[in-house]
């Protein structure tokens, strides 16, 4: 099986998942992230400025884990079916950590006593639906166990050295992109904080990146295969080596204090890893037991959402943007946004 | 812990709490979005600042609201593949398109313009934060829109057929969509976020003039829920009559169930008001009711034959105790909605609309009634569906993931334990927030913007610290 790519409803289907999940880390990414780093910022009002920097846009970047799972069950209805009781105890615990972030929001405004209640609700949701994501993926690289069209396994398979590995790297991952963002989006002592704790915070992503790169192909022979085999290796190469380029740059850019690029660079490393996950995946939708193919709705239930997607995920992204738009510009104490 | 239950059992009590939890705040935030943007129009229209001060004071109770609804939903969507992944796998292919267009046409609508709703105003300017408003009202309803025409789809499945798979798929989009009885539930249920939170802001009206009856800001929320109440009510109780007629034609053992009619009555069947129905026995003990009553209503004769439930096979039975009480629960609720809809009618014809601490006892009262009535009403449409997830194509016991109990059953507790420690929390915020009145220079959800861009003054320089300009 090579890295050809035949275009059918199933491979352009497969692409919108993997969109929607990739748009998905991008944007809640920072905002768990930034959740996380809140035991770091003891200070109400640094607090205050970094939870003001999300409060109007988290709800949409959450919208995306919503089209990802609902885009699976319409599109993929069997590997939502063999995927979800699989991973059910990273599943249940990432959305009790979502509904704790997710209230922290708005009710930490409401009580002076308990604010740090939800101080602490906020980042431990934020670290737990993280944790729960990261596992969850590393569950499924390492394979489910399936007989017929069902999950086949126990309740505590997914719990392995190599998903709590992943798990601390989306952990360290996505803290990195809370702090580029709070670089970003913030000026003063707090953004001093935060590009030191960003050069950390890269180091431990680059080492965490390091050993899930290292140990995934040995998970099974076929992801090894893919990586190293002639002339895959030709396709496989260019990701690790534009890894590097980028950790340069990012260097670079938190050396010279170039308040922007720091995220945008830590997005696209996030691109890079996103994309080495894909290839090691391809074709399937549940690693070594099912295909894209094998688990593909019907065809007139995918075009049908096609058409759907066409026409509202391009409309979706203008306002999601006009949103952020809205919002732009630095965050803080004195006078909010400005 | 566990070993000896029956996981289909407690993934059943796992939706249903689920569920139930998720449902209180779309019933609220459908109803108090469509209100907000009523009040900004009236605002932007008549420049009369108690408009602008009660949509502040709601926009706040809004935030929290949503902000529930939102981490509750986002577990919905997963619970179907977690606990009901036979149920997925096969209805996947009809269901999964419906629930992916209420993401991109409602979700991300709201999720979009939530901010600006709740902290632009003075970034964007007036107009096109009433068209915020408006987008995050509209979204609520396309919402409903989707997961009711799927949620109808399960009840009274069209425009299907069945592969070598055993999964549904779909023959004709249109049909699937708007399926028989899903007009009557969409109707019934806008009506009844509508109504549900008409006798929140009713509620908390008649809360502040009971102390204060010259304060404009309950005045005008008071007089509008009121209305709401007047004319909305009968309309649901019109719109639920037609609802249960076309039920009967779709699912009769659920219609059955309601009424209590174990056996058939071939020379029009009694209204049975009220009993305890006993599923063994298949008899209602010490039923009270009215003869012939039951054709009547369903049937508009008196002596119109009725099946019982001696005519479906027995394990086809809903558990009718169950699906009985809930309906009459929300009927009953839905009559005292009446009678303080026509008791408000009458003060205000008399004059007293605002003294009457009767009609102010009354509607304080009927503040939670209408959560009451939608979980009756949804107890009602679910339980009575059973025993099947897919009316008549799909059972329950078929369509639960294969889970051991301890698993199903560790998730239940969790999220019982998460959900009365969270969800409590927000009631109390929201009440805390009710029991100030709406005042002059009322603040937005952080402090200050709307009521600056309002030309009030500006907020105390206690908040300023949080504020956004
Ligand atoms: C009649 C209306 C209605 C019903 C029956 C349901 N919902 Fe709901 N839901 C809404 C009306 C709504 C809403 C009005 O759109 C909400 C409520 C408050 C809110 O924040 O949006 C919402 C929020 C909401 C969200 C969060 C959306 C976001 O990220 O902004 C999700 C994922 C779901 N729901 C999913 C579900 C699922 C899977 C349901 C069925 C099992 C369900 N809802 C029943
Ligand atoms: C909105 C309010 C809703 C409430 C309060 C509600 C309530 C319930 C309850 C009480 C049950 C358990 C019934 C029983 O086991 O006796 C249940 C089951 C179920 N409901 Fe709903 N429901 C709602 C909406 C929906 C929607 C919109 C869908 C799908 C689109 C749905 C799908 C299901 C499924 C799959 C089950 C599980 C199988 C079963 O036990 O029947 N429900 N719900
Ligand atoms: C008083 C007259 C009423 C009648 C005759 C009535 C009738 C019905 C019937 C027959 C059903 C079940 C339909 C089915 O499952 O096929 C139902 C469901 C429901 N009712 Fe009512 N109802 C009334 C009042 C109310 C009120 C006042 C509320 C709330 C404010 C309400 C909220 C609901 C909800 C949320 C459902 C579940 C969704 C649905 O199936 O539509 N109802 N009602």
């Amino acid at each position: 099986m090579g890295l050809g790519v035949d275009v059918d409803l199933a491979t352009v289907w497969a692409f919108i998942i993997a969109f929607a999940v990739f748009v998905y880390v991008v944007m809640d990414g920072f905002d768990l992230g930034l959740g996380m780093l809140f035991p770091l910022f003891p200070k109400k009002a640094d607090r205050d400025v970094m939870m003001n920097s999300v409060a109007p846009v988290w709800d949409g970047n959450e919208t995306w884990l919503v089209l990802g799972g609902g885009g699976l069950f319409a599109a993929f209805p069997l590997a939502y079916a063999v995927l979800m009781p699989a991973l059910y105890t990273p599943m249940i615990i990432m959305l009790l950590g979502l509904v704790f972030r997710g209230v922290a929001f708005e009710f930490r405004w409401r009580t002076q006593r308990e604010r740090n209640r939800w101080d602490i609700a906020f980042a431990g949701g934020s670290l737990l639906a993280t944790f729960a994501q990261g596992v969850a993926l590393g569950a499924m690289l390492q394979g489910v166990h399936v007989e017929g069209r069902a999950y086949a396994g126990g309740w505590w398979d997914w719990l392995t050295p190599f998903s709590i590995l992943t798990g601390l790297a989306l952990v360290t991952g996505y803290s990195l992109l809370g702090a580029t963002w709070l670089v970003m989006k913030t000026e003063g002592e707090l953004r001093d904080e935060a590009y030191r704790l960003s050069w950390w915070l890269l180091i431990a992503m680059l080492i965490a990146i390091g050993a899930v790169s290292i140990a995934t192909p040995f998970l099974n022979f076929e992801y090894a295969q893919r990586w190293f085999a002639w002339p895959n290796v030709l396709a496989t190469a260019p990701v690790p080596i534009a890894v590097a380029g980028v950790t340069v740059l990012l260097l670079r850019a938190l050396a010279n204090r170039q308040d922007y690029r720091p995220f945008f660079l830590s997005l696209t490393l996030f691109a890079l890893a996103y994309a080495g996950l894909g290839i090691s995946m391809w074709p399937y939708i549940v690693p070594r037991s099912i295909t894209i193919w094998q688990a593909a709705a019907p065809e007139n239930s995918q075009i049908f959402m096609l058409v759907g997607v066409a026409i509202l995920v391009p409309i979706i992204l203008i306002y999601t943007a006009w949103a952020y738009w809205v919002f732009r510009g630095k965050v803080n104490a004195e006078s909010g946004y400005h | 812990m566990f070993e000896n239950f029956d996981a289909v059992v407690l993934a059943r009590a796992q939706f249903a709490f689920t569920m139930s939890f998720h449902i209180i705040f779309p019933a609220f935030s459908i109803g108090l979005a469509s209100y907000l943007a009523v009040l900004e129009a009236l605002w932007l229209w008549t420049k009369r600042e108690v408009y602008i001060n009660l949509f502040n004071y709601w926009l706040k109770i809004f935030a929290i609201a949503f902000g529930m609804g939102v981490v509750s939903g986002i577990v919905m969507s997963y619970q179907f593949g977690t606990n009901w992944s036979a149920f997925s796998d096969k209805t996947g292919p009809v269901l999964g398109p419906l629930m992916a267009y209420e993401v991109l046409t409602a979700f991300f609508l709201e999720a979009g313009f939530l901010g600006v709703m709740l902290f632009g105003l003075e970034r964007v300017g007036h107009k096109l934060h009433f068209v915020a408003t408006l987008m995050v009202a509209i979204g609520t309803l396309i919402s409903a829109f989707w997961i009711l025409s799927a949620n109808s789809w399960m009840q009274t499945p069209a425009g299907y057929a069945i592969n070598a798979d055993g999964q549904f798929v779909a023959t004709d989009w249109l049909k699937l969509i708007f399926n028989p009885s899903f007009p009557y539930r969409l109707v019934h249920m806008v009506l009844a976020a509508y109504l549900t939170t008409a006798l929140v802001v009713g509620a908390v009206g008649a809360f502040h003039l009971m102390r204060d009856s010259h304060k404009s800001g309950p005045r005008v929320m008071f007089s509008m829920a009121m209305w709401m109440a007047t004319i909305v009510a009968p309309l649901q109780i019109f719109a639920g009559d037609q609802h249960g007629i076309n039920t009967l034609e779709h699912q009769p053992a659920k219609v059955m169930a309601m009424e209590g009619h174990y056996q058939s009555h071939p020379e029009g069947a009694p209204l049975i008001l009220f009993g305890l129905p006993d599923q063994d026995a298949a008899v209602v003990r010490y039923a009270l009711q009215i003869p012939k009553l039951s054709s009547l209503i369903l049937k508009h004769a008196l002596d119109a034959p009725l099946a019982g439930l001696d005519t479906v096979p027995r394990e086809n039975w809903p558990p009718v105790p169950v699906t009985f009480w809930s309906f009459r629960i929300m009927v009953g609720i839905g009559f005292l909605m009446l009678g303080l809809g026509l008791f408000s009618l009458w003060t205000r014809w008399r004059g007293t609309l605002f003294s009457s601490r009767l009609l102010h006892g009354y509607a304080l009262v009927m503040g939670p009634a209408g959560f009451v009535a939608v979980l009756a009403g949804w107890v009602t449409t679910e339980t009575g569906r059973q025993p099947f997830t897919v009316f008549g194509l799909l059972r329950t016991t078929d369509s639960v993931s294969p889970l051991a109990a301890p698993a199903v059953g560790s998730s239940l507790i969790a999220f019982i334990i998460v959900y009365f420690a969270v969800f409590i929390a927000g009631a109390v915020y929201i009440l805390r927030l009710m029991k100030q009145p709406p005042h002059h220079g009322e603040q937005g959800p952080r402090g200050d913007t709307p009521a600056r861009a309002a030309g009030i003054t500006p907020a105390p320089a206690a908040i300023a610290s949080r504020r956004f300009n």
